[in-house]
């Protein structure tokens, strides 16, 4: 192979001036751990609110949670983050259009809502899987004890069914953080934007998707072994995963 | 406003979206999604082979496809392939490779990992007394496979493989990044030439959701039809 490797290139100044090339990777890094970490909490509140009422004894309510899963799942990441940052502004009325046009960081505001909205249609379907799983009794035994709905889901099906479903929402956690990456289309400078940028200033192609490459894996690793501790401590007692 | 869309854009631009961009994109996801449930059933034997190192091998290329960003995939194998490539054929220099093969090789090769877990659900699904039948019936362990054991891991399992078919056709729209005339890629384009992203892009979704919605309907009746019922 005729490619000439530089390790040593992550240790030299990058073109922008902030520091290394390794600094440059190290902030893309804190990029997409911040801008996930924000589609998170959306992702885990609209998608709560949605999984809950697809299991609502109301028909609206089952329709629309339906229409709302079917929405965001059947179109692609990168449309809909396409969506939000060109076509939103245009299609609002002009003043509130052009204040979204002027926001500053808009790349970063966009990604977490476009990914973090297209994510809550995936926890709905976890979490509305993880209510079903439940059996019907312990709804009966809760409104039998008087609860309302909202008290019955609050202190007996929503805590059950989130310890349930713990691991597949771990692997959606993880997709959250893997699919900040389709940011890069619309200019967020996260860890694979800053891999790229340092891939066209330096040459250094090889490199630059290697440190990318680890430092993703070295995320994945991190979620994964802090997710099984949680995953210990809240097992349900008498489940096949409890003590 | 809503109020000046010219839909006509779209009308004009409509031979160049499909017979170029939706083409590729369909070609691609058929060709991935075969490339992919073969390779990935050869992980999924790999792995359920009594061969120790065998199954960490294709167990440790599983879960690292399945950490990375299908974005930075994209872009490993981009510049990856044409070192591939000279390598392959023994060339003095990096091959250049056409973009429908860089990125056909990179969804074959992420999807895979995929499919193998798919597959792997599959095969797993297949109660003992079939494999066991197939060997007392004197059927090698390639035939047992062949006959026995895979067509109904394939059949149990067709519904999902469909479902990941969908999202590989939705994901192919990332080849956006670079530079490719997909189907969005082409709507990118002529939303860029002519100005009108708002059309363009809120066409490009229309289309998208209508294929994947009708495709993941017929899912859920195939789910109906195939069911066995045990």
């Amino acid at each position: 192979m005729n490619y000439n490797w530089n390790w040593g290139i992550f240790f030299q100044p990058n073109p922008m001036g902030t520091g290394t090339y390794l600094d440059m990777l190290l902030s893309g890094l804190a990029l997409t751990l911040k801008t996930a970490a924000l589609a998170w909490v959306i992702a885990l509140i609209t998608g709560s609110i949605v999984g809950v009422m697809r299991t609502l004894p109301s028909k609206g309510a089952n329709w629309f949670g339906f229409a709302y899963v079917e929405f965001f799942r059947n179109m692609p990441l990168l449309v809909q983050l396409f969506l939000w940052f060109f076509v939103l502004p245009e299609i609002l009325p002009r003043a509130a259009g052009l204040w979204l046009k002027q926001l500053p960081n808009a790349p970063f505001w966009t990604a977490a809502i476009g990914v973090g909205f297209f994510m809550s249609a995936r926890v709905a379907v976890q979490l509305q899987a993880g209510i079903s799983s439940l059996p019907r009794g312990q709804k009966m035994a809760a409104t039998a004890l008087g609860l309302t709905t909202v008290q019955g889901y609050r202190y007996v099906l929503l805590p059950m069914a989130f310890r349930i479903i713990l691991p597949p929402l771990t692997s959606e956690f993880l997709n959250t953080i893997k699919n900040t990456a389709v940011a890069i289309t619309i200019g967020l400078l996260e860890l694979t934007g800053q891999a790229r940028s340092m891939q066209e200033f330096s040459f250094q192609v090889f490199e630059a998707f290697t440190a990318a490459t680890i430092l993703y894996l070295l995320v994945n690793a991190v979620v994964v072994t802090a997710m099984r501790f949680l995953e210990r401590w809240v097992a349900i007692p008498g489940y096949i995963t409890g003590k | 406003m809503l109020g000046n869309l010219d839909f006509d854009v779209i009308r004009r631009a409509l031979p160049y979206l499909f017979y170029e961009g939706m083409t590729f994109t369909l070609t691609l996801t058929f060709l991935a999604a075969l490339g992919g449930l073969i390779f990935g059933t050869a992980l999924a034997l790999m792995r359920l082979s009594g061969f120790k190192i065998l199954g960490r091998i294709a167990g440790i290329y599983v879960d690292f496809m399945r950490s990375l960003p299908l974005v930075l995939v994209i872009f490993w194998f981009y510049f990856l392939v044409p070192y591939i490539g000279q390598w392959v054929t023994g060339a003095s220099r990096p091959i250049s490779v056409g973009a429908f093969t860089s990125s056909l090789v990179t969804f074959i090769m992420f999807e895979a990992a995929y499919f193998s877990e798919i597959m792997r659900a599959g095969i797993q699904s297949i109660s003992r007394g079939q494999p066991a039948a197939a060997s007392a019936l004197g059927l090698t362990y390639a035939q047992s496979m062949r006959y026995v054991v895979l067509p109904q891991a394939f059949r149990n399992m067709l519904p999902v493989l469909i479902t990941q078919t969908i999202v590989l056709f939705q994901d192919t729209s990332l080849v956006y990044v670079l530079s490719i005339t997909d189907f969005l890629g082409a709507a990118s384009k002529v939303a860029q030439r002519d100005g009108r992203l708002v059309e363009m892009y809120l066409f490009a979704a229309v289309v998208y959701f209508t294929i994947s919605c009708i495709a993941s309907y017929g899912v859920r009746r195939l789910q109906a039809r195939i069911a066995i019922i045990r």
